[in-house]
């Protein structure tokens, strides 16, 4: 899964690149990111998995912390992030204080500004349901990514594997996914932000939804409102 | 922790903190460990640095011997000197001591070569 995470990393090629590894426990990943000839410096949460890497010999940085906390690294120093089977743990709240959408947020957030310009994200994950995926994205893309989540061999119960993809220089095409002919099947995109305003639950504003939500709440008011008809929010031509 | 780890940490996910960094170090425990040369990612890694902050700390664990405060051109044409930080950025390592953050004191123990930047619940922002 690692090979296929640095292959959707999209890396120059022949070149030795600082990589960012989250949730590297035992370091299983870090050694293939080594054996490709990257650097990298890996952070997980539990001491005993990175005791294991310690005793494995990895080469690459370890770092105790918790992703949930923030990425603690300098702006731009990453050429890229991978993460294998880590992320979903972000959406468990492992104490009364977690908050999952604050800590995916502060992720997000800090990922992005630990990359370098055009660098890649790249998280092999098991998302339990729909709802979680499109938590994901929608938060990935608050922080400042593009990007969407590549399926590999979608028909296969057995072999399916989610990949987040994301990016940071801007709108690009997503990799083909594994065991699929058509380039469109199954994948989440997402590309331009102003579209999905209407996720963060307030109709766009200007739109007939906005208007009939904007009459209904001066009538609460007890101004008066004209009653609302057919021609309420209508779409006008140009003339108008 | 290797000291191109030290060189990327900051402390900024503490609250109240802006940049937090550089990290002071403390070091009780210091092993060289051999890693294998490679001058190219040696060379690609060191625009990437903030050598000021590499060379105070290999001072702070005296290890800057050899090592020049600033960067001349041509530094990648230089073997020796790429060597020389070869060793200093990965084949330092502090086991044992901890790391202060420079705005609010806050310190991070580093236990068996492992900076532990875990945060309690009050200093999460």
């Amino acid at each position: 899964m690692t090979e296929r995470c640095l292959e959707l990393l999209l890396l120059p090629e022949d070149s030795s690149c600082l990589l960012l590894d989250i949730g590297c426990g035992s370091g299983l990943s870090g050694t293939v990111l080594e054996e490709n000839g990257h650097m990298w410096i890996g952070m997980d949460i539990s001491s005993s998995m990175l005791d294991v890497a310690v005793e494995r010999d990895t080469e690459g940085g370890l770092v105790l912390a918790d992703m949930g906390e923030g990425v603690p690294f300098r702006a731009g120093c990453f050429d890229g992030a991978v993460s294998v089977s880590a992320i979903q743990w972000l959406f468990n709240a492992d104490k009364k204080t977690h908050n999952p959408v604050k800590r995916l947020n502060k992720f997000f957030t800090t990922l992005y500004s630990s990359l370098s310009r055009s660098a890649r994200a790249v998280f092999q994950f098991y998302p339990e349901n729909e709802k979680q995926l499109e938590l994901l994205t929608t938060q990935a893309m608050k922080a400042g990514f593009y990007g969407g989540v590549v399926i590999d061999y979608p028909n296969s119960a057995k072999a399916k594997k989610f990949f987040l993809v994301l990016m940071t220089g801007g709108v690009g095409p997503l990799p083909q996914a594994l065991g699929t002919e058509e380039p469109d099947s199954l994948q989440v995109k997402y590309a331009k932000r102003e579209a999905t305003k209407g996720i963060r639950g307030k109709p766009i504003k200007n739109s007939k939804d906005w208007i009939l939500e904007k009459k209904e709440r001066r009538r609460k008011q007890g101004k008066i409102t004209k009653p609302d008809t057919k021609y309420t929010g209508r779409k006008r031509s140009g003339r108008f | 922790m290797k000291l191109i780890t030290h060189n990327m940490l900051t402390s900024k996910c503490l609250k109240g903190v802006v940049t937090g960094y550089p990290l002071a170090i403390n070091a009780t425990d210091i092993k060289v460990k051999e890693v294998d040369f490679n001058p190219e990612f040696i060379s690609r890694v060191i625009p990437k640095l903030d050598w000021e902050v590499l060379w105070v700390a290999a001072d702070s664990i005296g290890h800057s011997d050899g090592l020049p405060r600033s960067l001349e051109n041509k530094y990648d044409e230089n073997e020796e000197f790429l060597k020389k930080a070869h060793k200093v950025l990965l084949e330092v390592e502090v086991e044992e001591g901890h790391l202060t953050c420079p705005e609010s004191g806050r310190q991070f123990p580093i236990s068996k070569g492992i900076p532990n930047m875990l945060l309690n619940e009050a200093e999460v922002q």
